[in-house]
């Protein structure tokens, strides 16, 4: 089953295609598909349309790739196999269904990966953030002996126990498309699925980048600078929850907002991170400034119409 | 009688709470039957990663008839009290109540309430829903739509069936029919996720695991634990191989797949260069595969890694498992670059080495050497080793002094020591340890190896940690003795001064090991080290309050009792010896040895026979109010011989026997003591000591004290057993 019928959108040949493969398989089933958050993540799950929307009563189905930034993860693209920028799918079910397992190896089988041909399975992962506030049961998956996505019960997110629970699913895309494709570094996997001078690599477009953003995740980044916007995203964060919390005593009407600077604050501190300049015991304090910035917007977020506050206030 | 057979099954189960849980189901089950007026013949618990199987045999039918009597008030107690008794008891009027008579008491009322038995299955169908609600997962889980009401199921993971059956083997057995968050029970279970998916109708456990093994589910675990064993092996020796056995990987592996199938993977032999450990952890922790030796053909080059893996897959693949084994190499490759990558970055130099100039100033490190770069950003990222102790660098600081110090005590190179000492730690700072702790230690060696440490610095950095259990090996090399020693004793007095000691069963800085480690490495090295002087005298610290420096002495006490205790020494003669004044634990021991040996012979034996004798009637006397201490003695009314000569030997057994211990000589010790026998002996035989006279009678207790202050140059022989 490919994405159009077409050689080149086959999932095994072709990275985008293995994404608009996901997209329809996720589609079909009656997911909205989101596109990518427009700030920078370090994963799937900071999306609003996971964190906050895990929250509250509301159905909601959603499926979208996240660009993700690890900075300490950056290897001046001389490793195969780790970069501080990658892809994430992400596929968020609330309430989780009970065929979940189900449905995740469906869509394993979509992009040609035939579970009695290949070693599927469920391996015990404790999920947690603490920069979240939030953890889950669940698994990596593994497909012969590759983690290529994970599993994960949504118990607590933003410090809130989740009723319903959502049930989420991560794949790592370069994962799977280095191991459908075939391919043992990720520089060397075929983005758009053409052959001879039409093929264009993953590594023409993200060597390069790799390299830029590992010198400036380990050498260049300003840490003074960092360090003051680490502290103007927590200001702001708060200052944007106490004004929309001033409208009205059991609604509140600026979440969003607030959370975009949780996840900015969330990024310097990686950054940071990956500067080296950060010890043992301040980064617990920078972890808990984080947390206690997400519990706050995901408390608001129960007061919203989203988050399904009941009795909207005029 | 009827078997009950219980399937719980689930998505996927974390393998080490397998078997736990399986015990737990049994437990739970068979109590409560068992509190619910049933009885049963034998149970078993199965388990997999999908479910939890329990299989019950013999169970009583329906459970005993019982009748409770219930004493009421009497006949002419107040009309409320006797109708208060009557809906207690569940009885409409006073006529269903019996009316007894006792002589004290008078008539009152009684009510007898019968309880019909039950049959098993109603108990059954209430029984299990409590133990799936009670459960004691170590962590649980809500899903699915119940989630949003509180109180909704817990399991491990999503439950997905129930299957519970009960009934006689001569008949089809009933399904035990209960519902919990709308999950029903059933007859109905599944096969393999992959290779069998489809229903499976059970009758009762015979059929069940038969119809499983079919549906490619091997149902128990050491069974397949046993397949995995076996294969490997085999798989391992066809290829030339031998498989590094694991039994903890082994067990986890077991219940990660329900149909084992063993394969073999490879990597590129040019990863071989990274260590052996390195490898091991790599695939291991995070590949769950087992490592293969090359299989010597003489006896060099035993250890020699193979590129060749072994893996468990829980499919029968339709190609045999090629892409399998194919794709597991492919990761082992991504890890072992990985792990390549960080044996690499742990020799080269760090970026911003002008930031670490003060800790190397600080701690004479040499920036140039990876491992000293290390050890100065350890210094300068300030990383706490607990919040009142300070952080490593300062610990460092402190073990370098202090082995430096120990190094002179104990004749080993202090150079050496102090170098060894702040390098011990310098691998905490590499990536390679970051990714695995507990190769700390070892990997520190490899790198001072690889950047020209002499050969006792690289030693004593992998030794200074052991030993980390009582059959651990102890260091030897004596800059490994001091460097160990430095840290072990820096830890104990740092958290006996800030009073974090061990509790119960709580020793969560593992103190008791650090103080059974001082222990083995002094007494298997033979290493006279006086415990209070040398944490007294340790330079650069601040001297300990002396309570709580004999606080840890007495800890070491106890520890080395333990220790000999375990090896078999006799208690009493460990009491015997130890007094809150032993200071060094070697002479200690040695003295147990040769009191024991003494002991053995007819001297020794006859002088113990003689001494306590003594002792006796010493504290008879003092009870009586009798004030005896040596120093009354006076020859000068001995009646008798054989009281000058006890006199004599006495006060020269005590000088020589004390002479000899100074000497650490305790062969002589003993051998001194001996030649009291005699005279001991010859004194009871002919002298009366409770004589008329009572200044006679005290000066002769007087002469006895002095056996006990003689041979308590060795021993308080009063504290051994015989």
């Amino acid at each position: 089953m490919t994405a159009s019928g077409s050689h080149h959108m086959d999932p095994k040949r072709s990275f985008q295609g293995l994404i608009l493969t996901l997209h329809n398989f996720w589609a079909e089933y009656g997911c909205v598909v989101l596109q990518p958050y427009d700030m920078e993540v370090g994963a799937g799950t900071f999306h609003p349309a996971t964190t906050l929307r895990a929250l509250g009563p509301k159905r909601w189905n959603a499926a979208y790739v996240q660009p993700s930034r690890r900075p300490t993860d950056g290897r001046y693209g001389e490793n195969p196999n780790r970069l501080q920028h990658y892809y994430q799918y992400q596929v968020i079910l609330k309430p989780s269904p009970s065929d979940l397992q189900e449905l995740y190896l469906k869509s394993l089988y979509a992009i040609g990966i035939d579970p009695v041909l290949h070693d599927i399975r469920f391996v015990e992962d404790d999920w947690e953030s603490p920069t979240l506030g939030a953890w889950g049961l669940g698994w990596e998956c593994w497909c012969d002996g590759m983690e290529v996505s994970q599993f994960t019960y949504f118990q607590q997110v933003c410090g809130v126990e989740c009723a319903p629970v959502a049930g989420e699913l991560t794949y790592g895309l370069e994962r799977l498309a280095m191991y459908v494709q075939g391919v043992d570094s990720i520089y060397d996997l075929n983005f758009n699925g053409r052959d001879g001078d039409e093929k264009v690599s993953y590594g023409d477009i993200f060597l390069q980048t790799e390299q830029e953003y590992s010198r400036f995740n380990f050498e260049i980044a300003d840490t003074s600078i960092l360090l003051r916007h680490f502290d103007d995203a927590e200001k702001q964060c708060r200052d944007i929850l106490e004004a929309g919390a001033g409208r009205s005593a059991n609604v509140h009407q600026c979440v969003f907002p607030a959370y975009d600077q949780c996840i900015k604050a969330s990024h310097v501190f990686n950054l940071l991170d990956a500067r080296g300049v950060i010890s043992v015991t301040e980064r617990q304090s920078y972890i808990l400034r984080v947390r206690a910035l997400s519990k706050a917007c995901g408390e608001a977020y129960l007061l919203t119409d989203a988050g399904g506050v009941t009795g909207k206030a005029a | 009688m009827p078997d009950l057979l219980l399937e719980l099954r689930s998505e996927e189960i974390p393998a080490r709470m397998q078997r736990k849980a399986a015990g737990d189901l049994q437990k739970l089950v068979t109590d409560g039957l068992v509190d619910a007026g049933l009885t049963y013949e034998a149970a078993r618990a199965y388990w997999t990663p999908r479910r939890l199987a329990l299989d019950v045999r013999g169970v009583t039918a329906r459970s005993a008839d019982l009748s409770e009597e219930r004493k009421g008030p009497r006949t002419d107690a107040p009309q409320k009290a006797i109708d208060g008794f009557l809906r207690g008891a569940g009885l409409a009027s006073a006529d269903q109540a019996e009316i007894r008579t006792d002589p004290k008491k008078g008539a009152f009322y009684v009510a007898v309430i019968a309880k019909p038995g039950r049959p098993a299955e109603d108990l059954i169908a209430e029984l299990i829903p409590e133990v799936i609600r009670g459960f004691p997962w170590p962590k649980s889980m809500r899903w699915g739509p119940a989630s949003a009401r509180p109180g909704s199921l817990r399991w491990v993971r999503p439950l997905q069936s129930i299957l519970c059956t009960f009934g006689p083997e001569t008949e089809d057995p009933q399904v035990i029919d209960f519902e919990i968050d709308g999950l029903r029970s059933s007859n109905i279970t599944y096969g393999h996720r992959f290779m069998a998916p489809e229903p499976i109708t059970v009758k009762r456990f015979d059929d069940y695991i038969a119809g499983l093994e079919k549906a490619r589910v091997v149902l128990d675990a050491d069974r397949r634990k046993d397949i995995i064993r076996t294969d490997a092996m085999n798989l391992a020796f066809a290829n030339g191989l031998e498989l590094v056995e694991d039994e903890g990987l082994l067990e986890e592996v077991a219940g990660l797949v329900e149909w084992p199938v063993v394969l073999m993977g490879e990597f590129e032999e040019a990863f071989l260069h990274i260590p052996a450990e390195v490898i091991r952890l790599t695939i291991r922790a995070n590949q769950k595969c087992f490592v293969c030796r090359n299989r010597s053909v003489g006896d060099g080059e035993k250890d020699s890694l193979s590129n060749r893996f072994v893996l468990v897959a829980n499919v029968e693949a339709t190609d045999g498992g090629t892409q399998i084994a194919a794709g597991n190499g492919r990761v082992v490759r991504a890890r072992l670059s990985d792990a390549l990558y960080f044996w690499k970055t742990d020799q080269a130099d760090l970026p911003d080495l002008e930031l670490l100039a003060a800790s190397a100033q600080k701690l004479a490190l040499d920036l140039s050497k990876p491992l000293d770069q290390r050890m100065a950003r350890l210094d300068n990222l300030a990383v706490t080793f607990h919040a009142k102790l300070g952080t490593q660098g300062e610990r460092v600081q402190r073990i370098r002094d202090f082995a430096g110090f120990i190094a002179r005590q104990i004749g080993a190179d202090p150079d050496l020591a102090i170098r060894a000492a702040v390098l011990a730690k310098a691998d905490l700072a590499t990536e390679v340890v970051g990714e695995f702790p507990e190769l700390q230690g070892l990997m520190g060696r490899r790198y001072a190896d690889l950047q020209g440490e002499p050969a006792p610095v690289a030693e004593a950095i992998e030794m200074h940690y052991r030993p980390q259990g009582p059959n651990d090996s102890v260091p030897g090399d004596p800059v490994s003795v001091a460097v160990a020693l430095a840290d072990k004793l820096d830890t104990l007095i740092g958290f006996w001064t800030i009073d974090e000691k061990p509790t119960g069963s709580k020793d969560p800085y593992a103190l008791r090991r650090a103080a059974l480690g001082v222990i083995r490495i002094v007494l298997e090295n033979s290493i006279e080290l006086p415990l209070r002087g040398l944490i007294s005298e340790r330079p650069g610290q601040p001297a300990m309050e002396p309570a709580v420096l004999e606080d840890l002495i007495a800890f070491f006490h106890d520890r080395l009792t333990v220790y000999l205790r375990d090896k078999d020494a006799r208690h009493d003669l460990i009491d015997s010896v130890l007094t809150d004044q032993s200071d060094d634990l070697l002479t200690v021991v040695q003295k147990v040895e040769a009191l024991a040996a003494f002991l053995e012979t007819d001297d020794g034996k006859n002088l113990l026979a003689g001494t306590k004798r003594a002792a006796n009637i010493v504290s008879a006397e003092r009870k009586r109010g009798a004030e005896i201490s040596t120093g009354l003695v006076d020859p000068s009314r001995f009646e008798s011989d054989q009281e000058t000569v006890l006199f004599d030997a006495a006060a020269e057994a005590g000088a020589v026997a004390s002479a000899a211990i100074v000497r650490s000589d305790f062969t002589a010790a003993m051998h001194a003591l001996a030649g009291l026998r005699q005279p001991i002996d010859a004194f009871f035989d002919t002298v009366h000591v409770n004589a008329e006279d009572p200044d006679l009678r005290s000066n002769r207790l007087a002469l006895l004290e002095s056996i006990r202050e003689a041979t308590g140059a060795v021993a308080d022989f009063s504290k051994i057993a015989g």
